[in-house]
């Protein structure tokens, strides 16, 4: 990876989780819920979106430098997986066992199959 | 629209801006790490690494900032920074998901399985772990704290 590239992917990243940070807030202004549905959005749409960047690469539509810059560095901000973790611990702290696991494999069912889908859309139309 | 003194978190740029700053350092970490480890059994178990220290890090990070007082001032800006933006842009989640629809698609069930639920559980464990530690630091901070009051 040329240093041009890898500071690419860093401040793409850094693009990524502002827009987390944003996304989050819009969310938790409009959706009256104490369930973390931002970060749910945040890491299905994400899941999806790496699906279909991936998919294209893999279909040698996009280039690999795309895939890493899109891929690793927005959609790898975009996403998060120790935020996830810890709402979810704080969920089964608070005795909602029920919303822990929406929260831990629900999201992760969720993302997986956005993801599966995201890859098949992404190869198709590459 | 006039900025409110009351704006919410979002929609602040210097907010934006710390967890962008955050972003992209936690962001350069996990790629420095990702083209250094190399993939086991065309896994990238650097990924299951990064997420679950990434888990134990923000529970201890949350806690401990929890624990010192209201999500204010630079308190909160610790948090934006280190947690939303570093430990966020550090871990992630649509390679979890990508990479085990990726073994999905290539009929390794097991594996899929194994990596997706084991970095979920290992993760869930360690950020509790990183809670509890959080907590109990606290609790000697302020044992010591209240020692030396009482001296």
């Amino acid at each position: 990876m040329t240093p041009l590239l890898f500071v690419a992917v860093s401040l793409a990243g850094g693009l990524g989780a502002a827009l987390r940070l944003f996304l989050d807030g819009v969310v938790r202004a409009r959706v009256k819920t104490t369930l973390p549905l931002g970060t749910l959005l945040i890491n299905v749409l994400g899941s999806l979106l790496l699906g279909v960047i991936t998919g294209l690469t893999l279909a040698l539509w996009l280039p690999e430098a795309w895939h890493l810059v899109l891929g690793g560095g927005l959609m790898g901000g975009f996403t998060t997986f120790s935020t996830a973790s810890v709402e979810t611990v704080r969920l089964a702290q608070a005795r909602r066992s029920y919303a822990a696991l929406i929260n831990g494999l629900g999201m992760l069912v969720l993302s997986v199959a956005c993801a599966f889908l995201g890859l098949w859309l992404g190869l198709s139309a590459g | 629209m006039a900025a409110a003194p009351a704006a919410p978190v979002h929609l602040r740029w210097q907010y934006l801006a710390l967890v962008f700053a955050g972003g992209t350092v936690g962001t350069a970490a996990r790629e420095l790490l990702a083209i250094t480890v190399p993939p086991v059994a065309g896994v990238a178990v650097v990924i299951v690494g990064i997420n679950v220290v990434g888990a134990f890090l923000l529970g201890l990070l949350l806690e401990t900032l929890a624990r010192r007082g209201p999500d204010d001032g630079r308190r909160r800006s610790m948090r934006l920074l280190l947690g939303t933006g570093v430990l966020g842009g550090f871990t992630t989640y649509s390679a979890l998901a990508t990479d085990t629809s990726l073994l999905l698609a290539e009929n390794r069930l097991g594996t899929a399985l194994l990596y997706a639920l084991g970095t979920l559980l290992v993760g869930a464990f360690t950020a509790w772990a990183g809670i509890l530690t959080g907590a109990a630091l606290h609790g000697r901070r302020t044992i010591r704290r209240s020692g030396a009051d009482a001296s």
